[in-house]
């Protein structure tokens, strides 16, 4: 071997050591991307794996005697994939589908934006239209084979039994950004209770979501279930929710209210259920499910007539005479009057320059007549007698608030707490108001007409349907609710515990007898009935237009199963609307049905509108 | 003469048996690899039914056992033929690359293909041995010099250009771009080694000054890159100087060759060289980025691409990328046989040929990727070592061609996965799907094979 072949042989090692150097780079590479960090291997599995949310069935709603009025509907999305659908006959899926071609090209179009739909893919469902109908999709089902690409995926969408309580039953839409900040449940396009039930009772009836773990390849195409579905999580359904809503009752009051403006709130005065709580205008809840929601919600909320609005809990009005119970109870627990009290009423209150009208009664009467007559001075004179009461109270402003704390244990000034969101809570001044208001010069006088339900006292109609349940069971009532069972659950203690007013029992005792009279031979004649005793006050509250009509009362007496409120605005006198409504009301929820002399006057007040003209509140 | 049973023992007893392992442990952990690649969810996960041959792990095992009656052949075959034939194997194959375009189906650009019946077949993959064993004919012919014979050199370097120019014709640049490798057999037969050194300083500030000339030193004047390319031409410099302008080095030349010159007349001329050396290194660098400013968009941004200069998750860079993530994601012990997702869901692309290093890290993690690069070293170190007990320099060429071309294919391909190395789509050799391939390396390795095993009939 010569000299220059042995120095080239050595070149091996040149190679040899370039081809080591080059496996150790290598290895120490490996070392630093599969060793080094969890970086590639959280990037492979979000490549990878795909939870796909399985959505739990929503709770079904019923009524107090199990009635079916929410439940479930089966809807159906009609999906497309865009590397699928070339060469579909455009015309003739239009024409099936009932849309027109400008609508297609737009929806294409839409899809395929990836500013709007950020997660497209031309491999994977893309939705093309929502929410179809039963019928539209049995339609469209028949031609699906001529129109490659396009896939129908079913959903589900709540439906109405009946065209009733809407405002009660409430709605459901697609969670906006803040529902979505506040819960973590909440994806993009989840649906959420958006008023009623619905929406107060939310976290009972959604359920729980159950997730699919899913492998989805580069495409976005799902391959399979990662480990054939070991760490998946079946969804877990709503509850179903009871109402102690009684839905003949409602559908009765929202007969009734037809053509008028009001509200009508029944109450079982023993636990404290609501039986019924009407708002007039409404609207048919069937028309707010699916595609027209969005549309039909606007137009409701365009309406001068503000339908969307629940006047139940939500509407504060002048109570009137109605509130008058309310004094009674309060002069005869401070002890201002007793039921043999006389007050002089001459066609009205007289005091110096002020007045403050009446109807023609007899004169002085004592408190049981008073209140079946409606008598203003009565009240007036109470209230007086209870300012000026120097040694009682200091000073009149002390008067006020103990007048005002007597009110507030009855349920008036703050919301009551029922189970519907949106409750208003009314307007029951207090002394530091009328300071504010009088600059501190002010007395009973001044504020006379709150005696009376006038001035600046609001309640709800629902508060006005407590007053009635606390009387009935004479002294105490139990939180309004709606519903009246959760599956699986108790319901709130709230709505399980009584609330005591400052009145003794043996003082609502007195004004059960003269809102018993207002019935037997009162201003409430109209609702009087053989069947069992009614107890009754009327309203009629002073209003820049025509005056209020307001009814409340309950039967029967003893044991009493219904405690109402009616409320019709510019329906006038209390006894025209307030009285024969209340009286239908009672009748049909305690016997179950109406008489036929009873259908007759409810057809006869259905029919009657009240023209509201330029309706502005 | 022997008898053919004779000879047929004294195959056996001669054949390198350590690389035939080697071969057989690289096949089987291939196949593995193909398996993890290929398989769909869903799809049962027994032998019999990755055996299918409707599926491209079936196909794969009929490539395997194909190779291995094609290498049971070629042991049977006399080894003097490939001598005598060389040429003509060399000119055949010359011809089909010429006729490939014209035959060719043009699959993803490239054509490459011939279609025979309902197999394809890459005669590129074919010529590699082919140029071998006519470089080992060449180059091993009596009294054969490589230094000093312009003529030597030139038929040399031709043999090797004109498979790389035929195949850059079909669209195959990866491919061609394997011949370079046969410049580290060259070097073994006597090629100076400055050449090597010089390409190799080339591509290094080429690389290194287009991969940092984005991010700025001092002003717009200065990138990272000019220093980093500074930094690099002074050290090849001072290892030329080293090499070349000591005492010793000089001396050497001196004792080599006596018309050489006066001691300081070659010390001048060499640091004259070198001085040479550092003037071009630089106006390559500079030209390097010239160029790169003048290119259109799309090509400068895929020259950035490859070098890592940008992040591109749609384009180019999307393979590197999801390679890294499924290596990556690999860890220690890998995910299990067949248990990979990236690889499975197709989120690597060509994942089953030029991608396939991907499957053994996410599926083997880094003691099956490391223990895969440790077979491809003792099968280079073994090569080297077979090459170099060849009797003669026929056998050491082509066994220096065979370690020439298994070293770039395994530099280039895993540097590629593992984001190293420039995206250059050449396979993985017995891991890549693909027959034409395996057939490739097979008849490069055991032609080798054989004629190792004749070693000592000759020598006799």
């Amino acid at each position: 071997m010569s000299n220059d072949d042995y120095k080239l042989s050595k070149r091996k090692y040149v190679l040899g050591v370039a081809a080591v150097l080059v496996v150790v780079i290598y290895i120490v590479r490996l070392f630093v991307l599969q060793l080094t960090s969890d970086d590639y291997k959280l990037r492979a599995d979000s490549n990878a794996f795909m939870r796909r949310i399985q959505f739990p069935a929503r709770g079904a709603i019923t009524d107090r005697h199990g009635k079916l009025l929410v439940y479930n509907q089966p809807a159906y999305d009609i999906m497309v994939i865009m590397q699928e659908q070339v060469g579909v006959d455009t015309l003739d899926l239009c024409e099936s589908l009932g849309i027109d071609t400008a609508w297609y090209s737009r929806r294409m179009a839409e899809i395929k934006d990836h500013r709007r739909n950020p997660g497209y893919s031309r491999f994977t469902q893309q939705l093309f239209m929502s929410q179809l109908s039963a019928a539209e999709f049995s339609n469209f089902q028949e031609k699906i084979f001529r129109f490659p690409g396009f896939y129908i995926q079913k959903r589900s969408i709540r439906q109405y039994a009946y065209p009733y309580a809407a405002h009660i039953l409430g709605d459901i839409g697609e969670v906006n950004p803040a529902d979505i900040e506040a819960d973590d449940y909440y994806r993009m396009g989840d649906y959420i209770g958006k008023q009623g039930v619905e929406a107060s009772y939310e976290h009972q009836l959604r359920g729980i979501k159950g997730s699919e773990i899913l492998l989805r390849d580069v495409h976005g195409r799902i391959k399979g279930r990662y480990q054939d579905g070991r760490f998946d999580e079946q969804p877990i359904p709503g509850k179903n929710i009871t109402l102690s809503l009684d839905i003949d009752l409602q559908a009765l009051g929202e007969r009734l209210m037809r053509g008028k403006l009001g509200s009508i709130v029944a109450i079982e005065p023993s636990t404290g259920e609501i039986l019924c709580m009407v708002t007039s205008p409404t609207y048919d809840p069937r028309t707010m499910v699916g595609r027209q929601r969005g549309k039909k919600h606007h137009e409701l909320s365009l309406d001068p007539m503000k339908p969307l609005l629940n006047r139940a809990i939500m509407g504060t009005y002048p109570p009137g005479s109605t509130f008058k119970t309310s004094q009674a109870l309060t002069f005869l627990e401070e002890g201002i009057i007793t039921p043999q009290t006389r007050y002089p009423c001459s066609r009205g209150f007289h005091y110096g320059r002020l007045t403050v009208g009446c109807h023609p009664h007899g004169s002085p009467l004592d408190l049981i007549p008073a209140i079946a007559t409606s008598c203003n001075g009565y009240f007036c004179w109470g209230l007086l007698n209870m300012f000026n009461n120097r040694g009682k109270y200091p000073t009149t402003q002390e008067a006020m608030t103990t007048w005002k704390n007597y009110m507030v244990s009855m349920g008036f000034g703050y919301a009551l707490g029922v189970d519907l969101p949106g409750e208003k809570r009314g307007m029951i001044p207090n002394a530091q108001y009328y300071d504010k208001a009088y600059k501190e010069s002010w007395n009973g006088l001044t504020v006379i007409s709150i005696s009376i339900g006038q001035g600046e006292v609001t309640l709800t109609p629902l508060q006005i349907a407590n007053l009635g349940a606390t009387i009935a069971n004479r002294g105490w009532f139990i939180t309004p609710h709606i519903v009246h069972e959760i599956q699986d659950e108790e319901i709130d203690t709230l709505y399980r515990t009584r609330r005591y007013t400052k009145v003794s029992a043996p003082h609502y005792e007195t004004v059960v007898k003269g809102m018993e009279g207002a019935v037997r031979g009162g201003t409430c004649h109209a609702a009087f009935t053989t069947q069992y005793i009614t107890c009754g006050k009327t309203g009629t509250a002073q209003n820049r237009g025509h005056d209020h009509s307001v009814f409340m009362g309950f039967a029967p007496r003893d044991n009493p199963q219904i405690a109402i409120a009616v409320y019709v605005e510019n329906g006038g006198w209390g006894a025209t609307f307030g009285v024969p409504i209340g009286a239908l009301m009672m009748e049909q929820f305690i016997n179950g049905h109406l008489s036929e002399a009873s259908e007759a006057k409810a057809e006869g007040i259905a029919n009657k509108t009240i023209n509201y003209g330029d309706y502005v509140r | 003469m022997a008898t053919t049973s004779d000879k047929q023992l004294s195959v056996f007893k001669s054949i390198d048996w350590l690389t035939i392992l080697l071969y057989i442990a690289l096949l089987a952990f291939g196949w593995m690899s193909i398996c993890g690649a290929c398989y769909e969810y869903g799809q049962p996960r027994d032998l019999l039914s990755l055996a299918d041959f409707s599926t491209r792990t079936g196909m794969q095992l009929v490539w395997i056992a194909s190779s291995m009656v094609l290498a049971t052949v070629i042991m049977f075959t006399d080894d003097r033929l490939f001598d005598s034939f060389a040429y003509i194997i060399y000119g055949l194959l010359m011809l089909l690359l010429l006729a490939t375009p014209f035959l060719a189906h043009d699959i993803k650009g490239s054509m490459s293909w011939i279609k025979i019946g309902s197999f394809s077949l890459q005669p590129a993959e074919f010529a590699k041995f082919a140029t071998a064993l006519a470089l080992a004919k060449f180059m091993g012919s009596y009294g054969f010099k490589l230094q000093g014979s312009w003529k030597n050199m030139a038929v040399s370097i031709l043999l090797i250009l004109t498979p790389m120019v035929l195949i850059i014709m079909q669209k195959e640049t990866g491919s061609a771009l394997v011949y370079t490798s046969l410049v580290l057999m060259l070097y073994r037969e006597g090629l100076p080694g400055f050449v090597l050194f010089m390409g190799i300083s080339a591509v290094a500030i080429v690389v290194v000054g287009l991969r940092f000339a984005e991010e700025p030193l001092v002003g717009e004047f200065l990138s990272l890159g000019d220093v980093l390319v500074g930094a690099l031409i002074l050290l090849f410099v001072l290892a030329l100087l080293y090499a070349y302008c000591r005492p010793a080095a000089i001396r050497d030349a001196l004792s080599a060759d006596r018309g050489a010159g006066t001691y300081h007349s070659i010390l001048s001329r060499r640091r004259f060289f070198i001085g040479l050396f550092a003037v071009g290194a630089i106006i390559l660098h500079l030209s390097a980025g010239a160029l790169v400013d003048h290119l259109a968009e799309h090509q400068r941004n895929r020259v950035q691409v490859l070098l890592g200069l940008r992040d591109d998750p749609n384009g180019v860079g999307y393979n590197v990328i999801q390679a890294k993530i499924a290596i990556g994601s690999g860890g220690l012990e890998g995910k299990g046989f067949l248990n990979g997702t990236q690889t499975k869901l197709k989120y690597v692309p060509e994942q089953e040929t030029d991608f396939i290093f991907c499957t053994v890290g996410e599926e083997q993690g880094f003691i099956g990727s490391a223990a895969v690069l440790l077979l491809f070293l003792a099968l280079l170190l073994r090569l080297l070592y077979v090459a170099e007990r060849q009797p003669y320099a026929f056998g050491r060429v082509y066994g220096y061609c065979v370690f020439s071309v298994f070293f770039f294919h395994v530099l280039i391909n895993v540097g590629m996965v593992l984001g190293l190395m420039p995206v250059i789509g050449i396979p993985l050799p017995f891991f890549s799907y693909g027959g034409s391939s395996l057939w490739g390396f097979t008849l490069l390795l055991f032609i080798f094979l054989r004629i190792d095993a004749g070693r000592s009939r000759l020598k006799r």
